[in-house]
């Protein structure tokens, strides 16, 4: 099993892309709605690493 | 009612089904004849598991103690468990990773369990889609 080395950001990002996937998938009703509500999920993940990666940058001092 | 609907849709009611995409993640949408859905599940589960592998993830063994011990183990054991086919047979093939300092290890551990949390939205869906509250 060969061994990966991720930066947080990039852990960060499939986490965030796997999981908005499946949240697509099983909470709407047309494909669609189903990729609209994984690029919404992917967009506030985004924003979240962001913002929460700024706020413990700051508040580091 | 709802059993009624759900054993025209799935032969057996919803429980076989469920229990399929526990224990192979994607196949209880296959049983019911979604398989985009289920191939979209399937792929996911599986790379989240395999990333958290490759990241040298380490597995939860259910241990009790005070009740964060309790939570975090039991919880984490559960979590691995629900990846089905995956987990069982990591385990059976030796795969063993003590836990270990470091970013990469504690994000695969984190991969290991998400891949089961993330199957057990898909079991929810199977399970939606069996008793026909959704298509």
């Amino acid at each position: 099993m060969p061994k990966v080395n991720l930066s947080h950001f990039e852990a960060s990002l499939l986490f965030a892309l796997f999981t908005s996937i499946v949240l697509g998938v099983v909470t709407k009703r047309t494909d669609r709605e189903r990729v609209r509500y994984a690029a919404y999920c992917f967009a506030w993940f985004i924003g979240a690493i962001f913002g929460l990666s700024w706020l413990m940058f700051l508040g580091h001092g | 009612m709802a059993d009624k609907i759900s054993s025209e849709t799935a032969p057996g009611g919803w429980a076989p089904a469920v229990l399929l995409a526990w224990f192979v993640p994607g196949a209880g949408h296959l049983l019911l004849k979604r398989p985009g859905r289920g191939g979209l599940i399937a792929a996911c589960v599986a790379a989240m598991f395999l990333l958290g592998l490759m990241m040298r993830g380490a597995l939860f063994s259910p241990q009790t103690g005070d009740l964060l011990t309790t939570v975090i183990y039991v919880g984490g054991f559960l979590g691995n468990v629900m990846s089905g086919i995956l987990y069982f047979l990591t385990v059976w093939l030796g795969y063993s990773q003590p836990d270990m300092a470091g970013h990469v290890h504690d994000y695969g551990t984190k991969f290991l369990v998400a891949a089961g949390l993330l199957n057990i939205l898909g079991m929810v869906d199977v399970y939606e889609i069996a008793t026909r509250q959704k298509e």
